[in-house]
């Protein structure tokens, strides 16, 4: 009974330690003050004051127009390849199971660096919108093959060969069986995608150039200037729809068929 | 049987053409430019030279490398000493909590680190809230003086990367076969010799895959020596974006990012030799 009390408090004591500071962030937002640590009553000024803001509207547009796109594309070329991977024998099977691997694995940084050389030295492309999309599609794809291909390996193989032996064309079965059934891991893995791509700041610091700026990127140079309410609003508004959006997934992941 | 041979053609060429551009391709690049110089005419010219990977070899980089190595391992042994009996109660817990115990830890997972470093300012500044506590619970008499220095960068480190570090291990001690650790008790081993011999090795590929995983973003997350830990706290990542855009010296900056990557594949090769005919587990 005692060692149950123990486990209980070693595993209070680190989900304190992992959400303490985040719960701090919110209440600040609501401080009416700017430079005390002290509770000085509740306030919205802090959020009305981002809602006026301009600039950080345009950037969450930027960042929105970016996710949505970036996710899609990469959850649909996520899609095929967990399938040509679950389904298909083919030479080079191994090789690209180790690059996502390592994909996943690889620094950011380093990840960041090759595609600035790529976009800016080899291809001349003007750093913006288009550099970011191909360089989050690329970090976003190998988190979406490997969310929908463990999805897949847990189905039953039998159904696939049902489906053949009734007659089913090979497009048919993708059509009817394995997209309705992959359903939740598609939604899943878009929201994962989505959620990085809104998040992410070492690539998109090496490919955004000056001009379309992104909100992980703002708020890095407003960070950077030191603790402000505004970012303290900011930063609670962020990390409440990226935490919707991370609950939402695992729900979807965790939903039997 | 023909349609089903063009899905698989168009998918998995697509894949390989997108991995081959913008992956294999700029890596190369970055191979490339590290042997090559930098003129004031382009940002990367002839002639080859070795003159980046000689320069790695000056001190103040080699100091550089040395703390952020230094760090990271500290980072990882931090990591792994609070997360390992963290990942042992989730993954022993009943069945009723786990889901929940497991998605509050997939939630700093997957949310911005960005903002999870910017939360740890309030904590860790002089008049924040760490100080506030440790003073009126009378441990310290004067503020610490926290933030801004490496102990700064070290927590904001283990605060975003712990995640990291728990996850593999998870899967991993859920695959422990307890059979094993009560055939120990029976035959005579006490806790200790039980933990050291058996449950330890059984659990060696989650070890090694959360290390990796916080190892090296350890050393490369250049937004959390710049926000917690001030001006002066330069690490690896720091001294790759340093290069890219404030000294514009593109080739040593890709001289350190290949360095970087023969570290990973280290890593890895290590991970696999130490881990052969040892279920791993897809911690992936």
């Amino acid at each position: 009974m005692n060692r149950r009390y123990l486990h209980v408090a070693y595993l209070g004591m680190i989900y304190l330690f992992l959400y303490c500071p985040l719960f701090i962030l919110v209440v600040y937002s609501f401080n009416d003050t700017r430079y005390s640590l002290l509770w000085q009553g509740f306030t919205w000024h802090w959020y009305q004051e981002l809602f006026h803001d301009r600039s950080l509207w345009l950037a969450t547009w930027h960042s929105f127009t970016l996710g949505i796109t970036s996710a899609s594309i990469a959850t649909l070329i996520g899609m095929i390849t967990a399938i040509s991977l679950y389904r298909y024998q083919f030479t080079g099977k191994k090789i690209l199971n180790g690059l996502i691997f390592i994909l996943i694995l690889s620094p950011e940084i380093v990840m960041g660096a090759s595609l600035l050389i790529l976009f800016a030295f080899l291809l001349q492309l003007k750093l913006g919108f288009l550099t970011l999309l191909l360089s989050h599609v690329t970090f976003c794809t190998p988190f979406v093959i490997v969310t929908i291909y463990s999805r897949l390996v847990s189905f039953d193989k039998n159904i696939f060969e049902a489906a053949k032996d009734l007659g089913a064309a090979d497009w048919q079965i993708l059509k009817r069986i394995i997209i309705p059934l992959l359903w939740p891991a598609l939604f899943a893995g878009w929201l994962l995608s989505f959620t990085l791509s809104l998040d992410d700041v070492i690539i998109s610091y090496f490919v955004a150039g000056p001009e379309f700026e992104i909100l992980p990127l703002k708020i890095y140079s407003m960070v950077r200037s030191g603790i402000k309410p505004e970012i303290n609003a900011l930063c609670s508004v962020l990390f409440f729809l990226t935490l919707t959006l991370t609950v939402l997934s695992q729900l979807a992941l965790k939903k039997r068929n | 049987m023909k349609s089903d041979q063009r899905f698989k053609w168009i998918s998995l060429g697509i894949i390989w053409v997108w991995f081959t551009l913008f992956a294999l391709l700029p890596f190369c690049l970055v191979v490339i430019s590290s042997f090559l110089s930098r003129s004031n005419a382009s940002l990367i010219s002839l002639p080859l030279s070795l003159e980046q990977y000689t320069r790695l070899a000056n001190p103040l980089y080699w100091q550089i490398f040395q703390k952020s190595v230094l760090i990271a391992a500290l980072t990882s042994l931090i990591s792994l000493c609070l997360g390992y009996p963290f990942a042992f109660i989730i993954a022993t817990a009943r069945n009723r909590f786990k889901p929940l115990l497991l998605l509050l830890v997939i939630i700093p997972f997957w949310t911005s680190s960005l903002i999870r470093s910017y939360a740890m300012i309030a904590m860790l500044k002089a008049k924040g809230v760490l100080n506030s506590l440790l003073l009126m619970l009378g441990i310290i008499h004067e503020p610490l003086t926290i933030l801004f220095t490496n102990t700064a960068v070290i927590m904001g480190l283990v605060y975003n990367l712990l995640p990291f570090m728990v996850l593999p291990l998870i899967t991993n001690i859920e695959r422990l076969d307890s059979r094993l650790v009560d055939a120990a008790h029976d035959l005579g081993a006490n806790w200790f010799t039980t933990f050291r011999r058996v449950i330890i090795p059984l659990t060696l590929p989650g070890i090694l895959a959360g290390s990796i995983l916080v190892f090296l973003p350890a050393m490369t997350m250049f937004y959390i020596p710049d926000i917690l830990g001030g001006a002066k706290s330069m690490l690896l990542g720091n001294l790759i974006q340093n290069q890219f855009f404030i000294a514009e010296n593109w080739p040593m900056g890709s001289a350190i990012s290949t360095m970087l990557t023969i570290l990973l594949a280290l890593l890895i090769l290590f991970y696999l030799w130490a881990t052969k005919g040892r279920k791993r587990g897809d911690w992936l």
